[in-house]
Formats: C-alpha cells, structure tokens, sequence
C-alpha cells in the first residue's frame, strides 16, 4: 500500500502575514459606475464607522498562496474516499458547478419582479414537482436552508395541524426510535413536544411492543428514518403508520437516508404524511464545509395549506410566487429558496433521469453491503443488530470487541484511518450501538477504493493487536496531528476571532 | 499556582484472592488460603505502573504514601520523590488502610488515590467519605463501584488532567458486594455510598460508552430535575424521593436537602422529613395524593428492592402503579437494556413488568422494558 502524506504548511492566520500598504489589483471602474459613488450620503452620521475595519493588507500572490496552502490541508469528496455515515458524502458533479455558476443565475436578484425571473421560478417549480413525485407527496416548499430547518418545519406543521383541530393542548408529544437522527428529537422539542424515545429490537428495527405502549391520544407524531441509521430498513412501516394514524397523529420521514431508496420505494406509499430531504445528501449539492445545503419540505394534500410560503405555482401561463397559504407556518427564510443549491439539485436530477436515480439507490446499496461482508469478517469487528439482514445504504460497525481486546476504540481506529488518506466514518453514532462507526461508501465509490478502504481496516485490526500503542497516538500523516479534545473544546483555550485572540493575548495569558 | 498534594495508599493484598479463584480476599481466613494456594501480591505491580506514568510530575507535586508496601516501596522503585505516613508492617489489614487515609487528610491533600479493589474502595470511603476526590487504580476482584479508571495507565491520565484541567467532580457508586454468596455464585449487589472522583467519562469503569458526543452528566442531572419541578411537580402531592445523585438534584434546586442513600418526603417544594422507613411513609401518604420518584441503580438497572426497601410493596400499591416516575441520566439508560424490579412481591413484580417512560432530559422520556 503506497504511503499517504498530506500537505503540512506551517501557515499563519491571514492577520500575521502582509503589511501595511500592500495591494491586489482590480480592474478599474466603468464610468457608470461612478453614479453610485455618493452612496455614503444614504446611510446616516450615526450609523457610519468612524474607523476603518482591522483588516489585513496582503498581495495578491500572498493571498493566492495562503488560500491554495490551506487547501492543500484540507480534506474532501474531490480528493479521497469519504464514507462519513448518514451524511451521503457522495461525488458531486461539476457540471451543476457550471450551470450555477453562470451569469444568468449569479446575477438574480431577489428584489426582481416576478416576470423578470421566470426561468428561476421555472426551475424551482419542476425541481419541486420531481421532488413530489419521487417522495410520493403532493407539494413541496423550497423554503427551508438545511435539513434540520426542514425537519423544524415539518415538526411546526405538525403544531399547526392539531392546533387548527383543537387538539394541540393535549397532543403534547412525538415519539422518535433510539437510533433516529440526533436532530429530529431536537427539532421536536423545539416545537415544543415532549420527546418519547421508543428502544430498537435486536433485529435493528423498532420494538413494536414499546411503541404501542407510549401511543395514545397525547401522541402528536412519530418522526422516523427508514431505512434507520443503522441501515435497516423498517420492515414493519406500514403497521407503525397504522398505530399512529389510529391515534390521530401525523407521521414525519427524515429524508437524510433517501440516496437508498431512491425510485425503488417512496415515503408517501408507507404512509407518511411530511417528509423533508437534504438537497446536500442524496442531490449531490455540496456539503460539509463545501457549500450551503437545502432541505425542502413536501406535504400529502390534506397538510399543503400549512407549508411555509412562498409556495412556487404554474397557472399554465407563467410562474408565480404563492404566498395565499390559509395556514401556513410563515416564512422561514429571508428570501425565496436557496437559488444556488436548487439548481444543483435539477441538473442531477435532469442529468442522471429516472433510470440514473434508480441506479444509485442499487449502487449505494451494493457497495454498502460489499464493504460490510468483507469488515464483518474482520478481527474485533462486528455489526450488530439484524445480524442475518443486508443493509441498505449504510452499516454501523461496532470496535467493542476491539475495544475489551486491545484497547483500541472506535475514535482511535478513526483517528489511525486518516493516516491512509481516507476521511473518517461517523463515529459514536447511532447511540444504540456500542464503538460505532457509521459507514456510507455512496454509489460513486470505485470497487478500488472500497477494496482498499477494507485493506486498510484490516491492517488497522492487526496493528491493534501487535501494537496497540501505536493506534492510541494516530493520526502521524496528516496536517494536523492528534488534538487533545479536553484541551481544544475548552472555552479558555478557545479563540473564535482575530480580536478575541488579541484581547486574551493581550492580558497575558498564555497558550 | 501551590504545589498539588496527592495521597496514595496501596493495598498490597488486594486482588490475590482472584487469580486462585477465591472472587475476593475480605478477612485475614480467605487471605492465608489464597496464599496457601500460592497467590501473588499484584497491587504493587499495578501501583508502580501508575507511577511510571506520572514520573514527570517527580518532584513537582507532592505525593504522600503508606509506608513500606503500602506505596513507599512502589515509589522507590520507580524513582518519585515521596512523603511516607505511618508506620511500615508486614501484615496489612483494612485498618491500616484506614489509619493513613485518616492522617493524610490531616496533612491536607488534594487528591486521594488508592491501589485495590471494592473493599479497599469501602475503608476509604468510610474515612473521607465525599469531603475529598478519590480514584481508584482497579487492582481488586471485585469491581462493582464506579471509582475505578481502566487501568492503571488511565488513572495516570486521569491525575494529569485533574491536577491543571480541574475536572468536574462527580459522586458515583461505592458498591458492597456479600463476598459469601458472590463465591457461592450468587451477586447480591448493595448500595454502600458514594464518593467523588474527577470526571473524565472516556476512562473512568462504569461508565460505559465512550462518546465524544455525550453531555456532561451533571447538566444532564441538572436538566432531568428542572424538567421534573417546571413540567411535572404538583401541588399538594407528596413525592417519595427515592435514593440517588439525580434525585438529589431536584431538592438541591429547590434549596433543600436530601439524604443520598435514604427516602426523603416532598411536599410543595419543601422537604417534609429526611430518611422515612416504611411505615413513616405509609403514615404520611395515607388519604392523601402522592408519587414516588426513584432512579435506577447503575449497571443494574433495580428500580425497586436494592438500597430503597423502604419504598416497599405496600407503599408502590398505596401510592398506584401509574404514579411511579423513574429518572435517569442518558449515561446511567445507555448502561443498561432493562430496568428490573425486586419488591418481595411476586405478583407486584409481575404488575411492574412491560414497559416504563424514563425522564433522561428535558422533556425527554426514553421507553424501557422492565423485567
């Protein structure tokens, strides 16, 4: 196996380097550009800075290095394997980088009359349709910017819906399995529902038993991953739907796990009632420090009235922004919808077709369970949980074994992964499984990649077992080497700007 | 900053029951058998482990030790500069245990830590109780209590981090397993009573996930008993407070005090009485609305029946099935796959047994199956 060895620049903050008085170059200004000059004169005396910001002042060439330096350091989908569990850290496209990046997209304004972006709206409109159609919903709000947004969204329609039936003072609460997204209970409580967390069986789905023991008619929704964070599809969907439906609740689907599905099953057909998806996952939208996310929120009929405005209509002439939605939620973005992730979205979609999109949920679903046959076999490995199932897009490997024997534990096994040039699993998560580590290889994994990615587990496993303390100090070959966590999430090591680090700088502490 | 003062004593026959099969070494009987069947000391071994990892610290902090076998000998050989209290004997017993714990808390220490096992975690804790940090290095056969790291190495780090990163301290399980029936192979696990030890949750026995992702216990008993006076407590009913850290937690936000290992009535916010036994509690709950409030052992999982016999079957039918609240930190749930009940009852027992909403955060409950 050939040695991996990333960049290590020993580069300073942007404020240490360059000096006063140096300068990049711009083009000058066109004439006409000169109107606005008196721009200052809107804004009024108390309101305009006296002093001139602390920024820093470099060169082109020293700010063209500092940036490709750190690059260098950095680490994602362009440049290694990424099997980073339940986020879907799949291969994105340059062609949607070009379709977004034309003038004709960075140039929209959301001040624009309606009849002066309907090409925008257009897109937003069939984008929104698809999304309906491969969900199995009926309408889709483009408003909320990211997958948890979504899943408040949904937990607020939720709210809405009982309360307009009168029944929200004493549909007080939403159930949620153990080993759903760390989010949904969150986004439940923020809506104010008391969380009920329902235990997972031994075969990797919900205890039906416990369930029906929790519902009643305080139960306001179950929000639910299918297929789970541990990759096990919820063979028993449709019953759960019944039990909740039965009790006058509303079923939520957390489309984070979508890319397994995709065209072969849809939430709407199991029986849900909400469902959000993360453009950023499963539509191949940059994520991850890479880029904003999306995550749109769809509705069946009887809920479309409580969707978050605007909604994006067709009144077979032209393309319109609706915001004459009797019960909405409101607005929960400053504009529209994310514009820039949107048209990401629609060039996959319209790129890959039906066909495509039914091929990466096979794909992902393969290269998943490929990767999980030849780990199981493995050394102080296992996989719990439904231990005779296939999976579907992801698995959840467990270092409890690896852990007693050597150990070595699944952050240290994580830590030693980079070493090879690979980004780490998810790990600790789902809670229900000891030692996790969260594997989601994606359909654009290379059957190379997946090959070695398990080569690598395998020498780690043995290195545990002949030299355990060479595991416990990883990562050796990265840029930046093993932290102390106690140390680095301490709020007095802690400097989150330029000026808090002066200020602790400044009264003498030392670091 | 003054320099740190630690306290370590060693019980250097802790453990020697294990190794020949004797599931422990409580009483100078079982110790001459274990050495008649040929056991080792170990403890002294595992201490001197401890020490090497910290053998930076030589000099810079100021360590106190038992004398002779009882930590002296174990920092000579790995070289650490050292204070010796008490006097040096061939045979050692829980007395002499007790003896230099006693007089390094006269000396004023930081930090007491100490090489053995349940037994030698009980003579401690008899004598400094909560009022000083303890760590155990687990050199013993039984290891119920939740004082222990690890592993010697863990407990260095432990130390390290405790004496420049100030831990948050924790009171966790000191647990008194019967030695008699545990060698007849039956666990009959008891509550002794708590002591603190710097949290550090990766490395410290009992606590059984390692997640980088998990809150700090202590927010989390914070949040468990906000959410219990806030959304759960009513007025005029009388809560039978069951023993426990996060139990305690809800009467130390209402300023008032709690027993750790006793049954404690609440009443409008106010403690009613400390300590009720049975028929006290049958006497103040009679005619009147009440609740019961327990949290269950950890790694255990007893809701009923271990360390709270007073909150007896008699109470639990007085009080309704459907007014027991169980709470519980997210640490204690993960540790365990059931909650069990033991109220002397067969037929209560089996009324209890299904499944039961345990409040773990706030507004939170997590369903677990009681058996």
């Amino acid at each position: 196996m050939g040695e991996f060895r990333q960049a290590k620049w020993p580069e300073p903050i942007i404020f240490e380097v360059g000096g006063k008085g140096r300068r990049g170059y711009s083009l000058p200004r066109l004439e006409e550009e000169e109107l606005c000059e008196d721009i200052q004169s809107y804004i009024p005396e108390k309101l305009r800075r006296r002093k001139d910001p602390d920024l820093p002042e470099l060169s082109e060439v020293e700010v063209v290095k500092h940036f490709i330096r750190l690059s260098q350091m950095n680490f994602g989908v362009d440049n290694g394997f990424y099997p980073l569990g339940s986020c879907t850290m799949k291969y994105n496209p340059k062609i949607n980088e070009t379709l977004a990046s034309s003038d004709k997209v960075r140039w929209l304004h959301p001040y624009q009359p309606e009849e002066t972006i309907q090409g925008m709206l257009e897109i937003a409109y069939k984008l929104s349709e698809w999304l309906a159609e491969i969900t199995g919903m009926d309408k889709f709000s483009l408003q909320p910017a990211a997958g948890a947004h979504g899943e408040f969204a949904g937990a607020l329609i939720i709210r809405a819906y009982h309360k307009l039936n009168g029944e929200l003072e004493r549909r007080t609460e939403i159930i949620v399995p153990d080993s759903a997204h760390g989010t949904n209970p969150a986004s439940a409580a923020m809506a104010g529902f008391t969380v009920i967390t329902v235990p997972t069986d031994e075969d990797g789905c919900i205890n039906i038993d416990a369930l029906k023991s929790v519902v009643s008619s305080k139960t306001a929704g179950l929000m639910l991953t299918n297929p789970n964070t541990l990759g096990i599809f919820e063979k028993r969907v449709c019953e759960i739907a019944e039990i909740i439906h039965e009790a006058g609740g509303l079923l939520y689907y957390d489309g984070a796990n979508m890319n397994a599905i995709f065209g072969k099953t849809r939430p709407g057909d199991m029986g849900f009632d909400i469902v959000h998806l993360n453009l950023h996952k499963t539509f191949s939208t940059p994520h991850g420090g890479g880029g904003p996310g999306a995550g749109p929120i769809g509705v069946k009929k009887h809920l479309r009235d409580f969707l978050p405005v605007p909604l994006v209509e067709y009144d077979g002439e032209k393309y319109y922004l609706d915001y004459n939605v009797p019960y909405t939620i409101g607005k929960i973005s400053s504009f529209h919808f994310k514009f820039d992730v949107i048209i990401k979205a629609f060039a996959y979609i319209l790129s890959m077709g039906a066909e495509g999109l039914e091929r990466v949920a096979e794909l992902s679903v393969l290269n998943a369970n490929y990767l999980a046959s030849k780990l199981v076999k493995i050394k102080g490995f296992e996989i719990p949980y439904g231990r005779n199932t296939f999976r579907k897009h992801e698995f959840v490997l467990s270092c409890s074994k690896l852990k007693s024997e050597t150990g070595v534990s699944a952050k240290n096994v994580a830590k030693r992964i980079l070493d090879y040039g690979f980004h780490a699993p998810t790990m600790y998560f789902p809670p229900v499984v000891e030692e996790a580590l969260m594997i989601e290889p994606t359909e654009t994994a290379s059957i190379e990649e997946i090959d070695k990615f398990a080569e690598v587990i395998a020498s780690i496993s043995k290195e545990a077992y002949e030299d355990p303390e060479r595991i416990l100090r990883a990562p050796y070959n990265t840029s930046v080497g093993l932290v102390d966590e106690v140390k680095a999430s301490h709020p007095r090591y802690m400097c989150l700007s330029w000026r808090m680090y002066k200020k602790k700088f400044k009264m003498g502490e030392k670091y | 900053m003054p320099m740190k003062r630690i306290g370590l004593i060693v019980n250097p026959i802790a453990g020697m029951g294990g190794a020949v099969g004797l599931k422990g070494t409580d009483g100078e009987e079982i110790l001459d058998k274990a050495i008649s069947l040929g056991a080792k000391p170990i403890s002294p071994e595992r201490a001197e482990r401890f020490l090497s990892c910290i053998r930076h610290l030589s000099g810079k902090i100021s360590l106190l030790v038992g004398a002779g076998w009882m930590g002296e000998f174990e920092a000579k050989n790995v070289g650490f500069k050292h204070i010796v209290i008490g006097q040096k004997k061939d045979k050692t017993t829980a007395k002499d245990t007790k003896e230099i714990a006693e007089k390094m808390m006269g000396e004023g220490i930081d930090l007491l830590v100490f090489c053995g096992g349940d037994g030698t975690a009980r003579d401690i804790m008899d004598v400094v109780g909560i009022r000083l940090p303890v760590l155990g290095i687990p050199s013993g056969v039984k290891m119920h209590s939740a004082v222990f790291a690890i592993n010697p190495e863990s407990a260095a780090a432990i130390v390290s981090r405790f004496l420049w990163e100030e831990l948050p301290l924790k009171e966790v399980e000191v647990m008194d397993v019967d030695e008699e029936s545990f060698r007849e192979g039956r666990l009959s696990a008891k509550l002794y009573g708590y002591m603190r030890v710097p949290y550090e949750p990766e490395i410290i026995q009992g606590v059984k996930e390692a997640s980088v992702l998990t809150e700090d216990e202590l927010y989390n008993q914070l949040a468990v008993a906000t959410y219990f006076i806030e959304r759960i407590m009513k007025p005029d009913t009388i809560y039978i407070l069951g023993p426990g850290t996060t139990t305690r937690a809800i009467t130390a936000l209402l300023s008032e005090n709690k027993t750790l290992l006793g049954v404690d009535l609440l009443f409008n916010g106010k403690i009613m009485k400390n300590d009720v036994n049975e028929n006290e509690i049958l006497g103040a709950i009679h005619g009147k609305r009440a609740k019961i409030v327990v949290t269950p052992i950890g790694g255990q999982g007893f809701i009923f029946g271990r360390g709270n016999q007073q909150i007896s079957s008699k109470v639990i039918r007085e009080v309704g099935l459907e007014n027991i609240i169980v709470i519980a930190t997210r640490h204690k749930i993960k540790g365990l796959k059931s909650l069990r009940v033991d109220t002397g009852d067969p037929d209560l027992d089996q009324r209890l047994k299904g499944y039961m909403r345990v409040i773990i955060d706030y507004g939170e409950e997590y369903v677990m199956p009681v058996r």
